[in-house]
This record gives C-alpha cells, sequence and structure tokens, in this order.
C-alpha cells in the first residue's frame, strides 16, 4: 500500500513523463548506435548543451512568473560582440569587456521588465521587439561580419568559464559546474525561498500576490534582468569555448529554451515550474538533436521530432493536470 | 460610548458622472459581524472597495478606533488589519494551503541570508489554524489550494485573516455557488473568527445566510445607509427586503423599532 501510494506520487510529478521519454530516448538511440554512449560523444554534447542550458534555467523561473523572453537568444550573440569588439578596439581588457556585456545585458533585462510590468505589455510583443533590437545592433556594429576572436587561452576569464580537464576519458568544461551550480542555485531558489514563493505566485495569481504585499513587478523585473544576463553569459561562454563571436549566433534559440522548459514541465501560463523538469527537458532536446545525427537521420529533419516531442508532451502534461483537478 | 473599530463619514465617491456613494455613514464595532445589504448598484462593493484601499474616496474620513487613515492601497488597508476576502481571487491555486497563508510573510530559516522558508513551521501552524477556523477533515497543509472545495478555499482565506490577526475580514459573497452544508461550514467560520476578537462585514445576495451570521444589518440604497441598526432577531426578512428595494423613511424606523412586518 505504501509503495503503491509513492508510485503513484511519483507518477503525479511533472517531471515523471520527461524523465521516462529521456530513459527512452537514450535506449533507443544507444540501441541502433553503440557509439551513442561513449565518452567522446558525451563529452560534446554535454558542452553546448549546458550553455543553452544556463538560459533555460533562468527562463524556468521567468516562465513561472507568468512572463517569457524572446531576446535571449539575440544577446547570446551580441553579448560576445561587444566584448571582443571592446577589447579588440583595445578600449578594454577582455575581463572588462565581459562585465560590460553582462551590465549591458543587465540593463536590457531591466528595460523588458520595465516595458512589461510598468506600460503593461505583453512580454511577447516586448521582448520580440528586444530581440530585433539587440540583433540588429550586433549586426549594424559589426557589419554582419563575426568578430576577431583572439585565442583566449592563458585568461584566467577563460580558464574560469571554460577551462577544460579530463576525467578519465571523458573531456569536461569548467562551464559544466556552472550550470550545475545555477541549477541547484534557482532549484533552491524555487522551491525553498521565500522569492520562490513569491516567483509561483506571481504567475498564478499575481492580483492576489500583490494583496499580500509581494511585490510582484519587482520580482518580474528581477527575473528579467537574470534571463538577459544568463543569456548574455552563455554567449561568452560559447564563444570562449569556439573561439567565435559571429552576431547571427543564438539565433532561434529563444524557442528551443522555452520548448526545454514547456516539456519538462514549466507552465507557460505561468504559477507552476521546475528546474528538475528543465534539465530534463534540456537533457530531452540535446540528446535528440545528438542522436538523430548519429542514428543517420538528416539534421534537417530535427525540427519534425522536436515539434512532435513537444506536442507529445503538452498532451500528457495537461493529460496530468486534468487528472490531478480531478483528485484521483 | 467606545469608539467602533472601523467609522466611515460622509464617503462620496464618482467614477465621472456617476456618483456611487453619496454621502454614506457605516461603522463597525469590535467583535462584531455585521451584514452589509443593497440591490445591485446601491453602492455596497464600492463602499467595500474603498475601505479595502482597492479605490480611492472622492471626499469623507475613514477612522480606525478613532483615528484617522487613509487607505491607498490594499496592502495599507491590510497594513491597518483590514483583509477583505474575495470569492476566488484571494489565493493562489498553485500554492499549498500553507505557502497560501503565509505568502508575502513567510517565516524565514535562520541564516536569513539563504532567504529559506521555514516549511516547517508553516505546516505545523498551518494544521491548528484549520482546526482553529473548524476544517474538522484532515486536510494536509501541503494540498494545493487547486484541490480544495470552494467552502475549504474561504476557510483558508478566513483562516489566513485571523491569523495576522486582521481587526476587520470583509467577506464578500462568501457563499456563492456553495452548497447547504458547505454554506453552514462558512458561516461557522465566521463565528469563530468573531468569537475569537476580529470583526466582519458579510456581503452575501442571499440574506438567509446574513440572517444567519451576522449581529447588525446595514442596508444601502442608491449609494447611501438607509438603514445602519437592523437587528436581524428583531426584524424579519421580508421586512429586510422591503427596505432594500426602497421603504419610505418612515416605515423603515417603524419596522425597525417595531419589530414587526408593517403593511
Amino acid at each position: 500500500m505504501e509503495n503503491h501510494s509513492l508510485v503513484q506520487r511519483l507518477i503525479a510529478r511533472p517531471e515523471f513523463g520527461p524523465f521516462v521519454l529521456l530513459v527512452v530516448e537514450i535506449a533507443v538511440f544507444w540501441s541502433f548506435n553503440h557509439d551513442f554512449l561513449s565518452p567522446q560523444n558525451i563529452s560534446n554534447t554535454l558542452a553546448f548543451t549546458v550553455e543553452l542550458g544556463l538560459i533555460a534555467l533562468a527562463m524556468t523561473l521567468l516562465m513561472t512568473s507568468g512572463e517569457f523572453d524572446l531576446s535571449v537568444g539575440s544577446l547570446f550573440g551580441f553579448s560576445p560582440v561587444l566584448m571582443w569588439t571592446l577589447f579588440n578596439s583595445g578600449l578594454t581588457s577582455l575581463e572588462v569587456g565581459f562585465v560590460a556585456a553582462l551590465l549591458v545585458a543587465a540593463f536590457i533585462g531591466l528595460v523588458n521588465g520595465w516595458f512589461v510590468t510598468q506600460l503593461k505589455i505583453p512580454s511577447f510583443l516586448v521582448t520580440l521587439g528586444m530581440l530585433l533590437v539587440v540583433r540588429g545592433t550586433a549586426l549594424f556594429v559589426t557589419d554582419g561580419f563575426p568578430q576577431r576572436t583572439w585565442s583566449a587561452e592563458g585568461s584566467w576569464l577563460a580558464e574560469v568559464l571554460v577551462g577544460d580537464f579530463f576525467i578519465g576519458p571523458f573531456r569536461i568544461y569548467m562551464s559544466l559546474f556552472w550550470f550545475i551550480a545555477a541549477a541547484i542555485a534557482l532549484g533552491y531558489v524555487l522551491t525553498q525561498s521565500r522569492t520562490g514563493n513569491w516567483i509561483q505566485a506571481a504567475g498564478g495569481n499575481p492580483s492576489a500576490a500583490r494583496a499580500r504585499g509581494v511585490n510582484v513587478s519587482g520580482v518580474k523585473i528581477g527575473l528579467f534582468v537574470l534571463s538577459s544576463v544568463m543569456a548574455s553569459l552563455a554567449g561568452v561562454i560559447s564563444s570562449l569555448r569556439t573561439s567565435a563571436a559571429n552576431p547571427n549566433s543564438g539565433t532561434g534559440y529563444e524557442l528551443e529554451v522555452i520548448a526545454m522548459v514547456v516539456i519538462g514541465g514549466t507552465a507557460l501560463t505561468g504559477g507552476r515550474g521546475t528546474i528538475i523538469g528543465t534539465v530534463l527537458g534540456i537533457l530531452i532536446l540535446r540528446v535528440m538533436r545528438n542522436g538523430i545525427v548519429l542514428i543517420g537521420v538528416p539534421g534537417l529533419a530535427y525540427n519534425i521530432f522536436i515539434g512532435a516531442i513537444i506536442l507529445g508532451m503538452m498532451a500528457l502534461h495537461s493529460w496530468l493536470e486534468r487528472r490531478h483537478q480531478a483528485g484521483t | 460610548m467606545a469608539e467602533p473599530l472601523i467609522r466611515m463619514t460622509n464617503i462620496r465617491k464618482s467614477y465621472g458622472r456617476v456618483q456611487a456613494l453619496e454621502d454614506a455613514n457605516f461603522h463597525v464595532n469590535e467583535r462584531e459581524i455585521v451584514g452589509l445589504l443593497g440591490d445591485n448598484g446601491a453602492g455596497k462593493s464600492t463602499l467595500i472597495k474603498v475601505l479595502s484601499g482597492a479605490v480611492p474616496l472622492t471626499s469623507g474620513d475613514i477612522f480606525i478606533r478613532g483615528k484617522k487613515v487613509s487607505l491607498r492601497s490594499t496592502s495599507d488597508a491590510i497594513a491597518h488589519g483590514i483583509e477583505t476576502i474575495y470569492q476566488d481571487s484571494a489565493l493562489v491555486t498553485q500554492l499549498s494551503i500553507a505557502r497560501n497563508l503565509f505568502l508575502g510573510r513567510e517565516p524565514i530559516k535562520p541564516p536569513r541570508f539563504l532567504n529559506r522558508m521555514d516549511q516547517d513551521a508553516m505546516n505545523t501552524v498551518a494544521r491548528d489554524l484549520l482546526k482553529q477556523v473548524g476544517i474538522t477533515k484532515n486536510i494536509p497543509p501541503t494540498t494545493p489550494i487547486g484541490s480544495l472545495s470552494g467552502g475549504e478555499r474561504q476557510a483558508v482565506a478566513i483562516a489566513r485573516a485571523m491569523h495576522f490577526d486582521s481587526d476587520l475580514i470583509i467577506l464578500d459573497e462568501p457563499t456563492n455557488n456553495l452548497g447547504v452544508a458547505e454554506t453552514q461550514g462558512v458561516l461557522s467560520f465566521v463565528r469563530n473568527a468573531r468569537d475569537s476578537g476580529h470583526s466582519c462585514i458579510f456581503i452575501a445576495h442571499n440574506i438567509h445566510h446574513v440572517f444567519q451570521v451576522v449581529d447588525r444589518i446595514v442596508v444601502m440604497r442608491r449609494g447611501k445607509v438607509v438603514a445602519d441598526d437592523i437587528d436581524p432577531k428583531k426584524t424579519s426578512v421580508a421586512d429586510v427586503e422591503r427596505i432594500i428595494t426602497g421603504m419610505s423613511d418612515k416605515e423603515i424606523r417603524d419596522a425597525i423599532t417595531d419589530g414587526k412586518p408593517s403593511h
């Protein structure tokens, strides 16, 4: 009886569906091609996964508060361009350029948040506009060309962010630890902290939250800033790892990140969010992208699978939700 | 006579040309349940919105225990001990009972910089409060509000107001859409709140529910308080209905003082 209810509770968790999907996905790809679980493939997949993952973690909190941010992909491209432009022009050191890029990102998040909370414009429109402004700026200042990136080896900043080392046969980047740290920290904030309660209330019932004295606008603005800064950090990490700063990089990432978050079980309408689910959602999409290439499906067919997964997971979440509401 | 808990004098509120409140005078005593009645558009919800800080008044004064206050926002009103419970809007359905009870005032475990909620303490208090308000069923405090019935949600909202020492709990249509047993439950929650020292304003379309629970009835018509001292034990439902729909002042006086139906 006890076991039965434990299983039932596990199944009722929003993370259960994504977890099963990930396990099935890994098993299927591995059965087709045993190289799928080779140390080299795992290392390669993880390197980029955590970069997108950083954005998805912040987006989870923002979406729990009932908003989302379409400008993250453009910041992913713009921030490294800004950092390298400052550095290449001799204006600043790389480290100062990095801090400047983060500060500009924070300001952009602040503007997003201000438009959404003070002018009451839906975040879809505000961040769509910001996407165009930021991407346009990146293209304009670079004339559309990639920035010259000096090999960042030896810079302590590059070492701290993306230094790599081997654990056995696995090549691990420092960014993996930043991702794990961010997942733990944001998971803690969402489930354990008072701020997490406010984030969920802001998304679930903003007027009730406001009536209890919760600063709903402040919470949302803070999360827009977090989302922009994380996108900026992810862009810089990616740029340092690949030694590239392309003003076009990150195009379309916003939708992939939002897909990761909703597949993980966070409600698009706000009020409910899960960091564990998002981590699963990140892995599901990245494993899918990697796996279909490995088993020989044309990469161009990737979106068909992603779309199908999103639809399937949404159907599952909605079914679980209705079951939950019915009290069964 | 002692100062009432709440006194509102000459309250006017206009929306453009529409005069929603015209020199309304209203008071609530300590440990008293006041039933506020009136037809649609009589001004009772505007009066409540003014008192709960949701809309600013055009002119007039509000006193709490004789001290003049200005209520510019709902959090202002809550800070002054006035809590308004609307049917659906007061709770976050995704959050648990305990998290709703403490929303905005969550206890923090030391060290404070970790900003960590003391969930054990919240659950313990929530369990006690549910009992105190009169919920006999064993509902774990970690249950999300979304899976509670309408009456249970009212109980949570009332429990929250009681716990945070609201002097005045305003209940706007708390028995709407509730079954007979649930309605009786909510009425007993309101009585429990009064018995533990809180005052309540009870607004309901169903006049019979009002009669069962209140100490005094106030009737509004066309933005004014037309009767504010109706004793539900001495007045008939039919008389109060007539006052709501429009009796002359003399008829109202007679109805209240005689305690007999007037024809």
